[in-house]
């Protein structure tokens, strides 16, 4: 178990393009925290440089107490599970998980006990002596995380380890990996470009984009008040109704409704509300045309305008709505604002 | 054999629907080009066999024929016991256990030195390393007949004419086995070097543990190839090797086709016979490892 720190942290490939800006944050001992953003965003590169894999160009390292920035991966006492899940294809199962221990020199029989643990807690006890491809995908992802954790790393470093699997699986393993990383206690950082995976199972969220880190923090937070737009749009699905809007403290005009809001901000500003946080009400003081309901069983989605812009509002299935005009009114104290031009949260 | 099996298929999926079976013409078409394909291929063995069953006489008396004479076994003895030089020392096992060295040493020589250079090549870091295959790749343009003099030069001068080493040693640097290999490695996904290294295996060890086993099939087709390539070497072991116990099959035959001049009755019988037996080893090394190379392009192991 051990507590991560990056200090300054910088990627620069050798053709000048700088993948991760200098970043900095401290996972505390124990904590399962998500890196999420969008494809090339830097959240790869940043858990390959945990792992060793990428050398740091800049900035310091720390896992446990212990700057690691030129030490080997194999002495990093850190265990990887990849997107493909990496497993030696010419070797069982029961190989492929005592390889690591293998090679670190460790008596055989600790080898077997250590294995049989692994193999009894993720289920794979009749499939110990089968090659990878005689597996299924779930049955792959299972090695591989056996594979991580006969080690007894301080660290488990996970690179969308899900994407290979389909929807159904995804969950249950999602749920899996919780769990599991639950009962260890261990250390864990998990690269996902999914962010209902990185809602669902994270500690705490690191939102990334373009290198940079845009938010730090629970899910709750990252969900109820994002730090910028961008965080707005991506986090959530459907994503924050974002409209240009005219702030004046305390308040926050939208086309022609004043709706209240908790900032001292005046000007231009970008108005966020999440589709749920828009209440169908026949009082309501907003006027949306709805042109599309989408049907998703447990709730339904509304898809329309509000004068010139696009809104989505989320109801439970059993509101009572149609296509055409909608009044809608805003729950009180759950609108976001953003800078106009920046985007970062007010 | 394939042939045969088919055949076996046929005459067992007839028999339950014998009815609706039907030859057609485009059926009779195919086998005939086949059969007389294979006859192209097979009857010059087969006349070449005919003459290592009758006596060396007969075949001056009558020519190749179609009968089976009862002198197999005798011309056997012959060629694989009886020495054909002055040393005595050159019978055709002799010459047997010397091709199989150099074609066993020259295939393995060139797998490993080619995985070995194809690894540097691909794994590491190096400056020029782009540059350095493809100064390798270029070695093709220049076999070893081009450079067969300064080659027996340097072999001369280390001492190692009539032996293993200089007759393998010299033919193992090979472009096409770091070519195959190279491009083999780089199918090799990425994240399994990731994961080995996470592991623990350094250099030495994801080469022995991990890439040797799953080249596995490479390997096999390598070793049809460059075995096969050994075996059939002429001209280098003919400038290296001037001892006779040193000869290969390949150029020992020639020896004894060389003793049929002069009032002696031609030795067909033996010298044939030896010729098929320096067939025998390449195709059996090609029917053995064809079931590793065609397992290995169907069960994708990666």
């Amino acid at each position: 178990m051990a507590q991560v720190s990056l200090e300054a942290v910088r990627k620069v490939y050798p053709n000048g393009f700088e993948a991760v800006k200098p970043t900095g944050f401290h996972i505390p001992d124990g904590e399962f925290t998500v890196l999420v953003g969008p494809s090339g965003c830097g959240k790869s590169t940043l858990l390959r440089m945990i792992a060793g894999l990428e050398e740091i160009t800049e900035g310091v390292l720390r896992i446990g107490d212990r700057e690691v920035n030129d030490v080997d991966p194999a002495d990093r006492d850190i265990a990887m599970v990849f997107q493909n899940y990496a497993l030696y294809p010419h070797m069982t199962v029961r190989k492929n998980i005592a390889y690591g221990l293998k090679n670190r020199k460790i008596a055989s029989a600790e080898i077997d006990r250590k294995v049989a643990e692994a193999s009894d807690l993720l289920g794979l006890d009749e499939y110990l002596d089968r090659k990878p491809s005689q597996l299924s995908g779930g049955q792959r992802q299972r090695v591989a995380m056996g594979r991580a954790i006969v080690r007894d790393p301080a660290l488990f470093l996970f690179d969308e380890p899900l994407s290979n699997l389909d929807a159904k699986l995804r969950n249950q393993m999602r749920i899996e990996i919780k769990a599991l990383q639950r009962r260890l206690g261990v250390t864990s950082i998990y690269v996902t470009h999914d962010q209902v995976e990185a809602m669902t199972m994270a500690d705490r969220i690191i939102v990334m984009n373009g290198g940079r880190v845009e938010q730090i923090g629970t899910p709750a937070q990252v969900y109820h008040a994002p730090a910028s737009t961008f965080v707005a749009s991506f986090m959530g699905a459907p994503p924050m109704n974002l409209v240009p809007a005219e702030a004046s403290a305390g308040s926050v005009r939208f086309g022609q409704t004043e709706i209240a809001a908790d900032s001292a901000a005046t000007g231009p500003v970008t108005l966020g509300i999440r589709p749920e946080d828009l209440i169908p009400d026949a009082a309501g003081p907003l006027a949306m045309h709805v042109d599309i309901i989408e049907e998703l069983g447990a709730h339904r989605l509304l898809h329309g305008s509000i004068g010139t812009e696009r809104m989505t509002v989320h109801v439970g299935k059993d509101t009572d709505v149609g296509t055409g005009q909608v009044p809608l009114s805003v729950k009180a104290g759950a609108v976001s604002l953003f800078d106009a031009r920046t985007g970062m949260r007010l | 054999m394939t042939e045969a099996n088919a055949a076996a298929l046929a005459a067992a999926t007839v028999k339950p629907r014998r009815r609706r079976r039907r030859i057609r013409g485009g059926d009779v078409l195919d086998h005939l080009v086949l059969i007389v394909g294979s006859l192209f291929m097979l009857v010059p063995l087969l006349v070449v066999f005919q003459m290592t069953t009758v006596p060396d006489v007969e075949m001056i008396r009558t020519g190749p024929s179609l009968q089976i004479g009862d002198q197999l076994d005798e011309n056997f003895d012959k060629a694989m016991f009886e020495a054909s030089g002055f040393s005595g020392q050159n019978t055709g096992t002799r010459m047997l256990v010397n091709s199989f060295i150099l074609g066993i040493g020259f295939a393995l020589g060139k797998i490993l030195i080619g995985m070995m250079a194809a690894y540097a090549i691909v794994y590491f870091r190096l400056r020029f390393a782009t540059l350095a295959f493809w100064v390798i790749f270029t070695t093709l343009l220049l076999p070893l007949e081009v450079r067969i003099l300064p080659s027996y030069e340097v072999v001369q001068k280390l001492g190692m004419l009539n032996t293993y080493q200089g007759l393998i040693i010299p033919l193992i640097a090979s472009a096409t086995a770091t070519f195959f290999f190279r491009q083999f490695f780089r199918s090799v996904p990425e994240e399994l070097v990731e994961a080995a290294r996470i592991d623990g295996a350094g250099p030495v060890k994801f080469f022995v543990d991990i890439l040797v086993p799953l080249s596995k099939t490479m390997i096999a087709a390598m070793f049809i190839i460059m075995f096969v390539f050994g075996w059939n070497q002429y001209l280098w072991p003919t400038m290296v090797t001037t001892e006779e116990d040193m000869f290969t099959l390949v150029r020992g035959i020639k020896q004894i086709t060389q003793t049929l001049e002069g009032t002696n009755v031609p030795e067909f019988g033996r010298a044939n016979l030896l010729a098929l037996i320096a067939v025998l080893p390449p195709v059996a090394v090609v029917i053995f490892f064809q079931s590793w190379f065609v397992k290995g392009l169907t069960e994708s192991d990666k």
